[in-house]
């Protein structure tokens, strides 16, 4: 807006404006540039020696053969580790678990998001205590909360799961071992739903009441609003909602290793790599195990960076 | 749509019971969805027996001796260690971020989208995937089990995120201002601490609270490189499990304590805590 406004005083300049400003006066125009471009570096450089540096020493190690428990049988030993990566199908079954569970618990979590959103989008009492509480979930540390479904609510000795389960009449089952993938999507949606929740609410407290009402004075079923109207409105938000869930949700380590610490089909790429490292104590594998991590979450970064960019343009942020 | 408020007299009466149902029935979802937290609470102030009875005692005596035992099994350090990493890695990540956010929206350099590129991707690697070598660094320097370690991990964690925040918190402050204060010949130190400063003042807050919770929460590096003199909350409460005898009293009370700063700060700031938690693509 505020763009704007300066645009409508001085038509003549507008967009090269401050370039031009800097231009005028040369003196300051090296040093105005000079220091920020140094402002960035500190960040830059800390990250390249905090993540860039580590996995290079990751490649390195994914070359050598190299067992903890074995300290003196080490070597370079080429690209024998990625064989036993890609030859061992764990790879693979690590992969189908990432992808279930991350696209499950967002899915999930979105359209129950959406509900409470729906909910909370309306004038009663206590409304914002209402929202307050329901961010909950999302605040409360994740091992905390990993750690009080599976012993206060889903304990099959002492469960309220098991106390509930009888009072209604149905089988009484050991969730993390009978149903892991379940169990871990359900807490894992639990926790995401309030951030969906909370990104959905901004979207459609965002709408134009006006033009709602207008709609609703035209004959419009709630039903055609809905559809025609607000979800279209909401597609951003959805697609903000579930970039920033899957970044968050895709590195999820601490509700799987504490719920079923990664048995029955819920051990996805950290709890793998985790386990290939602290484990098994082979070094090389776990560093060739993370090179293809790496690299298969590149390629996915850059595809969500691309539609996150899209998205911050097209709402004209620089 | 319930929520509009419709001026038709003959409607009122329905779309006020309406109203009703649809707030008993939020109510009712509220309840739900924070009871898994309010259970823990409530267990935490049960004794064990109480706590582990079946079927659950919903009424029971309240005891405090489950906080007690939580601080005899050293709670103490293990907090201090949780607030050294948090407090001081956020402090660090804000240090670097401001500055290189600043670089990159008021003063825009060149390429800036490369270097926004570069410090998002590298949050997207996950610290698991190059745990080996990390480990193997940190325990060839006897550095394991260290606070301090744990601390500037963090820095490496969330400096991305809160690179991206600021980027957009920064983005509001207004464009003419700025030029004034060049105008005035502010130098970019004055300029950053007189002008901007007092402007994107909520919003470091809300990317600094952010930054946080994240630390305060994070598990993994915590669990696979501290032991017992630089342990945080979050794997210290994984200790509470035991095999042998009675813990659920316990590890709920751990709980409580480890989640309550975090559940509090969150709800008083929540509405910045959208803001920044959409990296700024919610206004």
């Amino acid at each position: 807006m505020a763009q704007v406004a300066s645009e409508l005083k001085q038509p003549a300049v507008s967009k090269k404006k401050p370039a031009k400003v800097l231009v005028d006066r040369h003196g300051r125009r090296v040093r105005s540039l000079a220091i920020p471009r140094t402002l960035i570096w500190p960040a830059i450089v800390v990250a390249i020696i905090l993540t860039q540096i580590p996995f290079l020493a990751t490649v390195y190690f994914s070359t050598q053969k190299w067992n903890l428990l074995r300290p003196l049988d080490r070597g370079f030993v080429g690209f024998d580790n990625y064989i036993a990566v890609f030859s061992s199908g764990e790879l693979g079954d690590a992969l189908t678990a990432t992808a279930t569970i991350t696209g499950t618990s967002v899915i999930l979590s979105l359209l129950l998001g959406l509900g409470l959103a729906l909910l909370l989008n309306r004038q009663f009492l206590g409304r914002s205590v209402a929202r307050t509480l329901l961010i909950t979930p999302f605040l409360v540390m994740p091992a905390a909360a990993a750690l009080a479904w599976k012993w206060n609510l889903l304990d099959s000795n002492f469960g309220l799961f098991k106390w509930l389960s009888q009072e209604l009449g149905l089988p009484v089952i050991e969730w993390n071992t009978d149903i892991p993938l379940v169990t871990v999507i359900m807490v894992l949606t639990w926790q995401f739903m309030p951030f969906m929740m909370l990104i959905l609410l901004a979207g459609l407290q965002s709408q134009d009441r006006e033009i709602l009402e207008a709609a609703q004075m035209d004959g419009a079923s709630a039903f055609r609003i809905f559809t025609q109207m607000t979800l279209p409105h909401l597609r951003q938000y959805i697609e903000i909602g579930v970039l920033l869930g899957a970044i968050l949700l895709l590195a999820s380590f601490d509700p799987i290793a504490i719920l079923t610490g990664g048995s029955g089909g819920t051990k996805t790429l950290p709890v793998l790599l985790y386990e290939k490292a602290f484990i098994a104590l082979e070094v090389g594998q776990a560093a060739a195990f993370g090179v293809v991590t790496v690299a298969i979450t590149i390629v996915f970064a850059s595809l969500l960076l691309r539609t996150v960019f899209r998205i911050f343009s097209a709402q004209g942020v620089r | 749509m319930a929520k509009l408020s419709i001026p038709v007299v003959k409607r009122r009466k329905k779309v006020h019971v309406k109203d009703v149902a649809l707030t008993a029935l939020t109510w009712v979802i509220v309840f739900l969805v924070i009871f898994p937290v309010l259970f823990m609470v409530s267990t935490a102030f049960k004794t064990e027996t109480a706590a582990a009875s079946f079927p659950p005692q919903w009424i029971a005596p309240i005891t405090f001796e489950n906080f007690e035992n939580v601080f005899d099994r050293g709670f103490n350090l293990f907090i201090l260690n949780s607030l050294i990493a948090s407090i001081g890695s956020t402090i660090l990540v804000m240090m670097l971020a401001v500055p290189a956010a600043y670089a990159l929206t008021i003063r825009p350099i060149i390429k800036w989208r490369d270097a926004l590129f570069f410090l998002i991707s590298t949050r997207f690697m996950p610290f698991a995937a190059v745990i080996i070598p990390l480990y193997l660094l940190i325990s060839s320097l006897k550095l394991l089990d260290n606070v301090w370690i744990l601390m500037i991990l963090y820095v490496g964690v969330n400096l991305p995120i809160a690179v991206w925040m600021m980027r957009a918190f920064l983005e509001e402050v207004p464009r003419e201002i700025i030029e004034a204060s060049q105008l005035d010949g502010a130098g970019v130190f004055k300029e950053m601490t007189r002008v901007v400063m007092p402007i994107v003042g909520p919003g470091m807050a809300a990317a600094a609270l952010i930054v946080f919770i994240f630390a305060w929460n994070e598990y993994f590096l915590a669990f696979n490189l501290t032991a017992n003199s630089a342990r945080t909350l979050p794997p210290f409460l994984g200790s509470f499990v035991d095999a042998r005898g009675q813990f659920l009293a316990a590890l709920s009370a751990a709980g409580t304590l480890a989640v309550t700063p975090v559940v509090i700060a969150g709800w008083v700031a929540q509405k910045r805590l959208v803001q920044g938690l959409s990296l700024g693509a919610l206004k």
